[in-house]
């Protein structure tokens, strides 16, 4: 029983991780929350219901459209919305980024209505029990794409030259560019990785629910950006950890008995670590310049 | 090599530079010293292209970089220390230089470039590892400096690089400055400490408040006794 809760927890985790990311290393190099990037997954999502049925239900290819297709979506909405923005103050972009929220939901209310769609069936569901336990097939998926997604990721940003690029971006903006190092492809770059791993999280979670819909970044949005503040605004791995603990405290928070309190739990999360430890597991003290 | 022409920079209405013009010519030292506020550090960012100045123009090797990003100028040969090190701390001394030779086009370029900062820092070589931010005051700046070279720039902006070290550390610095602008890098240098920056300057300018007041020969401002009550503390 507990490990079942366990496996559900994880489950839901990695794709809470995987939204909370995109939050993060933008966070990590502009210090701009991009409220907008839960809808980045949203459509995703739908992009990947779009596609499912011209690739013959093929998977992968359906992964890899949604995700080359939101890849668009966030580096068009950082040049055009963000970008003409960033010497400005910084509440005038948060309000932006709000603002390019509404637009996305708005959009996708108009192109597809309000109500929620299932996914094509794109996997077989095949469960597999053991003793008590229960994994589904959609489980297993979401989990290795995740962890590969991830790790992929840790391999960018530490071996790679553009991703060493971002690691120095977010710890001194200024002294990057005098390295020589492009500032605005570094931007670039961090928003198409944030929404490709978005939008695998929407295929994913569309999948696993069997539902999309316009408002479905709202929700996931906010909790990942939860994620993203427990493990440390701007830290890579606490992101990771940040939602797959999200994901736990959720599930066993339903198994205890408050499953109507289950959207509550993450938010009471969001206030106890910014009474106890507001710069989350991973996050460093916050350096003021003397 | 450098010319700044008429240039005013300002931050909101606080005016920081009022229309100073000076020249770096190729193989010097140029010192530009002043007090705390006077606009030296306004006057190296504005050049490398961080900041934007109001009026006035910037010429490097005869082509003018006034509005160009801080990553074009780097390209063209032209990089710039910033005050207070500004190492990397969370990236390791190895690739603090790989960021410093992020213009670098090959990988044979990238290992001469490399060779040479390890044979001008040692130090370097052997913490190469380590992250930055565990390096002492005097070796952080070595890796500002190493890092710097790494772009084989034809010009260096040095910003305060004896800020905070130990007087026998300031010493050492500046003879590597010597030696960095005797193998034919140009250097212009902001320093408060008027005296070691004019003992190896070939010329220098004073910056007041936003102005330049005075100007020549390094050895010569050091006579003069304004230069000497104000910046040598006599």
């Amino acid at each position: 029983m507990l490990i079942q809760q366990f496996i559900n927890g994880l489950t839901l985790g990695a794709t809470y991780a995987l939204i909370a990311l995109g939050y993060t290393m933008v966070y990590g190099i502009i210090q701009l929350i991009n409220f907008a990037h839960g809808d980045i997954y949203m459509i995703g999502a739908f992009i990947g219901v779009a596609v499912a049925g011209l690739v013959s239900n093929n998977f992968f290819l359906t992964l890899g459209a949604a995700m080359i297709g939101c890849v668009a979506l966030g580096v068009t909405i950082e040049r055009v919305a963000y970008r003409p923005l960033r010497r400005s103050s910084r509440l005038n972009l948060l309000i932006t980024t709000i603002g390019v929220s509404i637009f996305l939901e708005t959009f996708m209310v108009l192109l597809k209505g309000p109500q929620a769609t299932g996914f094509p069936p794109i996997l077989k569901t095949t469960t597999w029990r053991l003793g008590g336990l229960e994994l589904s097939s959609i489980q297993l998926i979401i989990l290795l794409v995740s962890l590969v997604l991830m790790a992929g990721l840790q391999l960018i940003v530490k071996y790679t030259k553009i991703g060493k690029a971002m690691r120095a971006a977010s710890e001194d903006y200024d002294t990057a560019s005098l390295m020589g190092i492009n500032i605005n492809r570094v931007i670039s770059f961090t928003f198409a990785i944030g929404s490709a791993l978005a939008a695998a999280g929407g295929v994913l979670v569309g999948i696993y629910f069997n539902s999309v819909s316009p408002y479905m970044g709202v929700m996931a949005g906010l909790k990942a950006f939860v994620a993203a503040v427990l493990g440390g605004i701007g830290n890579i791995p606490g992101a990771m950890i940040g939602g797959l603990l999200l994901g736990l405290f959720e599930v066993f928070g339903v198994a205890a008995g408050f499953s109507t309190y289950k959207d509550a739990i993450a938010f009471a999360l969001l206030i106890v670590i910014l009474l106890v430890r507001p710069t989350g597991l991973l996050g460093r003290p916050i350096q003021r310049k003397v | 090599m450098l010319e700044v022409k008429e240039i005013s920079v300002a931050y909101g209405v606080i005016e920081a530079l009022k229309g100073i013009s000076f020249t770096v010519r190729e193989g010097e030292i140029v010192a530009l010293i002043g007090a705390n506020g006077a606009g030296k550090t306004t006057t190296l960012r504005t050049v490398s292209g961080l900041l934007r100045p109001r009026k006035g123009q910037i010429f490097y090797q005869g082509q003018e970089i006034t509005r160009l990003s801080p990553h074009q100028i780097v390209a063209m040969g032209l990089t710039h220390v910033p005050e207070g090190r500004r190492v990397f701390a969370r990236m390791t001394v190895m690739e603090n230089l790989e960021m410093g030779a992020y213009t670098c086009r090959s990988r044979a370029e990238f290992k001469a470039n490399l060779e040479r900062v390890f044979q001008r820092f040692p130090r370097l070589a052997e913490r190469k590892n380590q992250l930055a931010g565990t390096l002492s005051g005097g070796e952080q700046q070595m890796l500002a400096i190493g890092r710097a070279l790494m772009s084989r720039p034809r010009m260096l902006l040095l910003d305060e690089p004896s800020m905070g070290l130990a007087p026998l550390l300031v010493r050492e610095v500046f003879s590597i400055i010597k030696e960095i602008n005797e193998a034919g890098t140009t250097i212009l240098l902001v320093e408060q400490n008027a005296r070691m920056a004019l003992s190896i300057a070939h010329r220098a300018y004073v910056l007041q408040t936003g102005e330049i007041i005075l100007e020549g020969p390094a050895a010569e401002l050091m006579e003069r006794p304004e230069v000497r009550k104000a910046y040598l503390g006599e």
